[in-house]
């Protein structure tokens, strides 16, 4: 595994980063380890992945929302001949979006569906940090 | 403008090999469309259509055009993952009711058996220009743990056993059994499936489709054109094809394209569920069979795992017989797509060219249907009405 202690973001070297810079925020956030959501002021909905149109109502009139870290587990599935292995989840967050993500820390027998979530960041080799999830405690 | 009766399938080939690393893909799609166009009893001179989608050596129509030098006056290149040639079928018959082209050709080929390709266990290395890319393949999403995670939400919902999924596999090896060419010939029971090894919790090895080298082609004509030929009359009776998306996060994993596209292509038949005689489901995974049976109108939702376990797949003794070739589960799964192979079992079916210990009786009217890309995040699906003239 690459040390990616001292990394920071570099948005030119990050590709995924550097592809939207819309989403620029979302990172600077992730750098402070908040979680920030695109929410839409006409229909009032956060919406995942974060887009600059509405993709629940069409409309432009978007914004970022600060939230909460918290959700559930909607579904895990773990890949054991990984190395490491590792547990792939949909979260419901709090707020409503299901979200793509991982499961960090646990033993995968301690994991319900339903299971209380709390949002963690970790850094991708590319650079950028990335939401991921422990159980809550 | 309704398709309905308006374009026959009149050539239908499914290349034998299931691993070939001495053919180029651009070769396997060559064989392909000389089989298929054998079959119609035309030859590549007729060709003035060509549908491909992204398996096809270059991305688009241009590459294969010019290795087969077709002369053509409609082409597309219409990419939706494993459906896509379910979908082409449609779109080559709006292009020949539209007097665009009369001799469409249709062509799938690929080899990830003979180049290794880790499909469904490795993560797909996606560029940054999906805009998805960068919220999802950090998580290392494979395509076995996706499934996983629908089997589980499906198992949370309605009490879907892994017994009853076991129960899919179970009449899909019992059709590959008749199958000389199926990579999968012996008939495996639901402990078989239920005790080998898991790849993806809940989903065990014997749920995942096989991995090929392969292809596969078929010929859509006019009305006219297929009764001057001299090969049993199939036309197409009804289609429908969508892009089911992850709505903004709100995502419905247990839901396929089907709750769409069935409806839609039952409504252009003018037929329904009941009428079905033989399906062709795609089968990438024993839970998208059991989805689509649900979505598609011939199961209640969340009562297709009763339905299954019943034994009701099974030609011969079940009241809906599938994949009678063995499907991707034990057949073939070329180029790491499905689509063709369930719109080629179908017709074998309607022609009663299918095996005689499989082959459904009076089968006037079947279905071919599937998804392209992965269900749980946005994904297409296809479905096709078919009828024997």
């Amino acid at each position: 595994m690459d040390n990616l202690d001292n990394k920071t973001l570099d948005f030119l070297s990050d590709a995924y980063a550097n592809a939207y810079p819309e989403t620029r925020p979302f990172w600077e956030a992730a750098e402070k380890d908040e979680l920030l959501l695109k929410t839409c002021h006409d229909c009032g909905k956060p919406h995942w992945y974060p887009r600059m149109v509405c993709p629940l109502c069409g409309s432009a009139n978007t914004a970022w929302l600060n939230a909460s870290g918290q959700g559930s587990l909607y579904a895990f599935s773990h890949i054991e001949k990984a190395n490491p292995p590792y547990t792939l989840a949909y979260v419901q967050l709090h707020e409503g979006p299901i979200i793509m993500s991982n499961i960090i820390d646990a033993d995968i027998n301690q994991l319900k569906i339903g299971s209380p979530v709390t949002v963690a960041f970790q850094r991708m080799k590319e650079g950028r940090k990335m939401p991921v999830f422990r159980l809550s405690e | 403008m309704t398709i309905k009766n308006k374009a026959y399938i009149v050539g239908a080939y499914e290349h034998p090999t299931r691993f070939a690393p001495d053919k180029s893909v651009a070769q396997l799609h060559a064989e392909s469309a000389l089989g298929a166009l054998q079959d119609a009893g035309l030859e590549l001179k007729d060709v003035d259509g060509y549908f491909c989608a992204g398996d096809v050596p270059g991305g688009s129509p241009i590459s294969m055009a010019e290795y087969l030098n077709l002369n053509l006056s409609w082409l597309d290149g219409t990419e939706i993952g494993g459906c896509s040639y379910i979908a082409h079928v449609e779109r080559a018959a709006q292009a020949i009711a539209a007097g665009k082209c009369r001799v469409a050709l249709i062509t799938l080929a690929g080899k990830p058996k003979s180049t290794g390709v880790a499909t469904g266990t490795a993560p797909r290395i996606l560029g940054p220009e999906r805009p998805e890319t960068p919220w999802d393949l950090p998580y290392k999403p494979t395509i076995t743990g996706i499934y996983g995670m629908i089997t589980q939400r499906h198992m949370h919902e309605y009490g879907t056993t892994a017994e009853q999924l076991a129960a899919i596999k179970v009449a899909a090896s019992h059709h590959a059994q008749y199958n000389e060419n199926a990579l999968l010939k012996k008939v495996v029971t639901v402990d078989d499936v239920i005790h080998s090894p898991i790849i993806a919790p809940p989903l065990h090895r014997l749920d995942c489709c096989v991995i090929t080298d392969g292809g596969g082609a078929l010929i859509v004509t006019t009305p006219d054109i297929a009764k001057s030929l001299k090969r049993p009359l199939v036309k197409v009776m009804g289609a429908s094809q969508t892009i089911k998306t992850s709505h903004g996060g709100y995502i419905a994993p247990t839901e396929t394209g089907a709750i769409k596209t069935g409806p839609e292509a039952f409504a252009e038949a003018g037929v329904t569920p009941n009428d079905i005689k033989y399906a062709s489901i795609y089968d990438n995974f024993t839970i998208m069979v059991l989805m689509q049976l649900e979505d598609l109108g011939f199961c209640k939702k969340g009562q297709a795992g009763h339905f299954v376990a019943e034994g009701n797949l099974i030609s011969g003794t079940g009241k809906l017989p599938w994949n009678t070739d063995g499907g991707g589960l034990c057949n073939n799964h070329p180029s790491n797509r499905g689509g063709i192979t369930k719109v080629i079992e179908a017709i074998r079916q309607l022609r009663e060219e299918a095996h005689p210990a499989v082959q459904v009786k009076n089968c006037d009217i079947a279905l071919a249907a599937g998804p392209g890309l992965v269900v749980g995040e946005g994904h297409a699906h296809a479905t096709l009405i078919l009828g024997r003239e």
